[in-house]
């Protein structure tokens, strides 16, 4: 029978694309699956992993530890390395035989890749780079008081039975968020921002209880256009903002001593126990930091325990990738610098008078404990 | 050989963003630029003009007062310009938009050396996903991500980035390329001689009446009634609350923080 996406009851079950490179599992697929259990147990229906790639199977069981009832296995030589071509092809192949409700995919820059070809050869609608899931209303409804300023009025509208994927999305630079569904197609589909998820704790017994299910896809010369001469991986270390508990980001305030700037905030990452060095995009554009230290619209969206911006002015897209950390805390020298206003602490001062002592004063005070 | 690179007018998210109180946005009140990375993707199709000598063709879809950033590009360098624009062309979607775009490119012609450039990412819908479709519905090849495109006839190697790096991809023609921009990409300026020459370049209007006749225009596959994805709520997040402000440059304010993330366990 054709494949039809507008024949909306004749699918069932969330999928999420598991994505792995070299054989190592992304973080974000943990994170994916963690937040797809939820929604799973919203709707009432089975979890199902994707994962696609080349001698994998090992990988599978650990996805069943964060909550995936079911691992659907592709395995292919073709896969090994990924390509448009292949994953797109073995994904829609999949998804048109088996007709999942929901495919959820981490907006890794393959994710991003992947996602808006499958959504175009299936026909169904794709949204993008998601903060935010629900499918029950009265958990949407839930989320909207806390994170909106709608008037309650707008909720009584709501038609409390929709069972449609909420996928809520900032736009415009985070100056607009969006909840946005696909009525007339299936599957649901969307990429969810790296970071936001909240990974859930590995539970064992439901790793062992996780069933692999292997599938067959083909995939032939034919199918794949382009040729990967090289996978690169860059030389230096890369910075793991994201899995940071602790980030001291700089911005274009440390321009009159870069190097003296890029020490301090080390320094007072120590003061904390540790942690990592971001930096706005005027410290990456200016090359005082290699891009992978960038936060914000065009870098990074961290979750920090604690995130310290030193002379960072808070443009909206610069908060756009830090606004949710837990503790914010700003040292700049404009008391109406605009990153004050989403500061849990605020400094006024010169930085570079204000973080030696800070690093003395913490010091001291982890000592004292 | 010709280059189509695609093109969107967005407004400035950089400036002042005004929102309606219904939560839409108000884009009467905001400047509108080219988007940053088809600029880029610009400057890389007219780098490969500069080697080649190939056709490089703009193309946007969007109102008519596009036409004025379409001649910017013109002026830049771009041989061509192609405005798509009808009323049922609003409100489309990346799935509708895709399917317009991917139309007029069909409908202007699409040979074997050629190639279609995208931004990867237009700051304003932020989504990404209108490169792909298009690809996707010309059956074309995609690389996304690409920092540096180099072609010797009809092969192209791309270096395509990763998070943690790139990869190196060849690709025959024809097929479509999203660009990215960093600190190297430096789109080239309008020249004196090139905005004199702007208004003598060909500048073609694509509107519904021309291209209903393609395969790719189904009236249920575009607009707003064609659009898969819906907005079903959108809104403003709360201004967080004003925190602590502590003032001075000195040792006591300093400790007063220190206890202060003590008594939160921070520390
Ligand atoms: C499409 C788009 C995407 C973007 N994406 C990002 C992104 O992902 N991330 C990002 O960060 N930006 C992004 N930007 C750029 C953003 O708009 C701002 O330009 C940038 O964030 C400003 O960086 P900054 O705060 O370091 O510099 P500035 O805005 O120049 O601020 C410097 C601050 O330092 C303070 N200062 C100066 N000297 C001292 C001192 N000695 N002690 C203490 N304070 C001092 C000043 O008072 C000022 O507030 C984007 C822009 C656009 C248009
Ligand atoms: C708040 C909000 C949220 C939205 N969320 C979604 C969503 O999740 N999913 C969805 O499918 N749609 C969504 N849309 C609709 C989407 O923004 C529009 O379809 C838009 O026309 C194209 O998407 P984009 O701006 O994200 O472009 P992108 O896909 O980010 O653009 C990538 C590249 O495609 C080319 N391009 C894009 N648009 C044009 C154009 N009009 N003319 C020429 N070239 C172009 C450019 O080269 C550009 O750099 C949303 C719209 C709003 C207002």
């Amino acid at each position: 029978m054709a494949f039809n996406s507008s024949d909306i009851g004749a699918f069932e079950n969330i999928w999420v694309f598991c994505e792995q490179r070299n054989g190592v599992m992304m973080n974000t697929s943990y994170e994916l699956v963690s937040e797809a259990r939820k929604l799973a147990d919203e709707r009432g229906s089975k979890l199902v992993g994707l994962l696609l790639g080349h001698n994998v199977e090992g990988l599978a069981k650990d996805l069943g530890g964060y909550g995936a009832d079911e691992v659907i296995l592709i395995d292919d030589p073709a896969l090994e390395v990924y390509t448009t071509d292949a994953y797109t092809k073995a994904i829609c192949d999949c998804a048109m035989d088996l007709k999942p409700e929901v495919i959820l995919l981490g907006a890794s820059n393959i994710g991003r890749d992947l996602g808006p070809r499958c959504a175009a050869r299936l026909t169904t609608g794709l949204t993008a780079d998601c903060t935010h899931l629900d499918i029950d209303m009265n958990v949407y409804t839930d989320f909207l008081k806390k994170a909106s300023t709608l008037p309650e009025a707008r909720y009584e509208k709501f038609d409390m039975e929709d069972v449609n994927l909420k996928m809520t999305r900032p736009a415009f630079g985070g100056h607009l968020m969006a909840t946005i569904i696909c009525p007339r197609f299936r599957p649901c589909m969307s990429t969810v921002r790296p970071g936001v998820m909240k990974k859930a704790p590995f539970d064992q017994a439901k790793a062992d209880a996780c069933v692999i299910t292997p599938y067959k896809v083909s995939i032939t010369d034919a199918d794949l256009k382009t040729q990967v001469m090289d996978v690169v991986k860059a030389t230096k270390k890369i910075v793991d903002l994201i899995g940071a508990d602790v980030i001291v980001s700089v911005g274009r305030g440390i321009s009159k001593d870069i190097e003296g700037g890029i020490k301090l905030a080390e320094q007072l990452t120590d003061a904390f126990g540790g942690g990592v060095v971001g930096g706005s995009r005027v410290t990456v554009d200016s090359g005082w930091l290699s891009s992978d230290h960038q936060v914000g619209q065009t870098g990074k969206t961290v979750h920090p325990k604690v995130y310290v911006a030193l002379g960072i002015s808070g443009s909206i897209q610069h908060k756009a990738g830090m606004q949710d950390s837990e503790l914010i805390i700003a040292v700049n020298k404009d008391e109406n610098a605009p990153i004050f206003e989403i500061a849990d602490i605020g400094i006024t001062g010169d930085l570079f008078k204000v973080v030696p002592l800070m690093i003395e004063s913490l010091n001291e005070a982890r000592a004292s404990k | 050989m010709r280059i189509y690179v695609c093109v969107k007018q967005v407004p400035d998210t950089s400036g002042v963003v005004a929102v309606n109180e219904d939560g839409t946005l108000n884009r009467a009140s905001m400047q509108t630029i080219i988007n940053p990375d088809d600029l880029v993707a610009m400057e890389q199709a007219l780098m490969i003009k500069d080697a080649t000598g190939c056709q490089v063709t703009a193309v946007t879809m969007g109102p008519p007062p596009a036409e004025g950033m379409l001649r910017e590009l013109l002026a830049m360098g771009a041989d061509d310009a192609i405005l798509i624009s009808a009323r049922e062309f609003g409100g489309s979607d990346t799935f509708a938009t895709s399917q317009i775009i991917a139309a007029a490119i069909t409908y202007t012609g699409l040979n074997d050396e050629d190639m279609i450039f995208c931004g990867r990412q237009a700051i304003d819908g932020d989504t990404a996903q209108v490169g792909p479709q298009i690809a996707e519905k010309l059956n074309l090849p995609q690389i996304s991500y690409a920092a540096e495109i180099k072609k010797e006839g009809n092969e192209v190697t791309v270096k395509r980035m990763l998070e943690d790096g790139y990869m190196m991809i060849k690709q025959q023609t024809p097929c479509l390329v999203t660009c990215i921009s960093d600190q190297d990409s430096h789109p080239r300026m309008m020249s004196i001689a090139g905005i004199n020459a702007a208004y003598k370049k060909p500048y073609t209007v694509l509107d519904f009446e021309t291209l209903k006749d393609e395969p790719l225009i189904e009236l249920d596959k575009i607009g707003l009634k064609g659009s898969p994805t819906n907005i079903f709520v959108s809104f403003t997040p709360p201004l967080k609350g004003i925190g602590v402000m502590l003032e001075g440059n000195d040792k006591k304010t300093t400790d007063k923080l220190a206890s202060m993330l003590l008594e939160k366990h921070v520390i």
